[in-house]
């Protein structure tokens, strides 16, 4: 890595190297629908983060004895393109592709109403094209609109956001200088529906006092996050519906 | 899962429209799909581009890194393709 690592990573100002103030996240694009062959998919964008998700199924589970008597099985990938981070990633399965996807999987699994669809499988596919940091919950947030965009019945969306601590200061949503060169990241799924947390981890150290701010501050960024799902998935029916009207 | 007569169905009509000097998707029999270009998409790659032909949508990222050669060819590269389908 020969990339010059900042001194200070955020101002006398409580402004951040890419102008965020602590509680901001990053621009947030996100688009439904994108890919033509899945049966769900979608798309997005949180800062320099490029992440697509496809859904298939519910359909036939394979292997066969895969297929739970009572309930779809969840299955989730998440890979990394080669290209997506600083020095080339093999396209192989690293330990932390594998973990990530079991997490991911777990994130999500709370979500949906599996037991709709005994016997089957639904299988989720996250490509993440560019890295910068906090890919683990761009790839919730963007997996849990795939599912609502193949129609698979469920509970609520997922929303994700990552809080942490950098240069003494909590901030909101870390990207990957504030990751690599903080004391503390806190990474959380929430459904606000359910007002439940599916995925909370923590790298560094943090006080109880902090973690708790923390975990708020997270929970705040998931909200807004969910605003932003919400619109997206009805901006996609409204834009159907004005077809169907033409 | 389509079914054989499905198949010979759909061959017909395609066969069809071909004496016609139509095909399955309107165009004509020396049209090409409609195709969209576009570079520098992936920031983290070296070079990157994507292309739209039809419904066809492909991303190539191109990484470049210091390695070591193989030892029987201590002056060349090495080159690596990754397929992602």
């Amino acid at each position: 890595m020969s990339r010059k690592k900042p001194e200070k990573l955020i101002d006398e100002k409580d402004v951040r190297l890419d102008g965020r103030g602590l509680k901001e996240l990053r621009p947030i694009k996100i688009e439904v629908g994108v890919l033509g062959n899945a049966d769900g998919s979608a798309y997005i964008e949180q800062g320099k983060n490029k992440i697509l998700a496809a859904v298939y199924g519910p359909k036939e589970a394979h292997p066969k004895h895969l297929a739970i008597a009572d309930r779809a099985l969840l299955r989730c990938r998440y890979h990394m393109a080669p290209f997506s981070v600083e020095d080339r990633k093999s396209p192989a399965p690293s330990r932390r592709e594998v973990e990530l996807s079991k997490v991911i999987r777990e994130a999500l699994e709370p979500a949906v109403f599996a037991e709709y669809y005994p016997r089957t499988s639904i299988d989720t596919f996250i490509e993440v094209l560019q890295a910068d940091g906090g890919t683990r919950c761009a790839a919730i947030t963007v997996a849990s609109l795939a599912l609502a965009d193949a129609g698979i019945p469920m509970r609520g969306l997922v929303s994700a956001c990552a809080a942490g601590k950098v240069e003494g200061r909590l901030v909101l949503d870390l990207m990957d200088a504030e990751d690599k060169g903080g004391e503390a990241d806190l990474p959380l799924a929430w459904m606000p529906n359910l007002n439940a947390i599916t995925l909370l981890q923590m790298d560094g150290n943090l006080t109880i006092d902090e973690f708790e701010k923390a975990l708020n501050m997270a929970v705040e960024g998931c909200k807004q996050i969910h605003g932003l799902q919400k619109e997206t998935l009805k901006a996609k029916y409204v834009a159907v519906k004005e077809e169907v009207e033409e | 899962m389509k079914s054989p007569i499905m198949i010979r169905v759909k061959q017909k009509q395609i066969a069809q429209l071909a004496s016609l000097g139509k095909r399955l998707d309107g165009r004509g029999l020396t049209d090409n799909r409609e195709i969209q270009l576009e570079v520098g998409v992936v920031g983290r790659a070296e070079g990157s581009a994507r292309v739209l032909l039809g419904k066809t949508d492909v991303l190539v990222g191109i990484k470049i890194g210091v390695g070591e050669p193989f030892s029987d060819a201590p002056d060349k590269g090495v080159q690596a393709v990754a397929i992602e389908a």
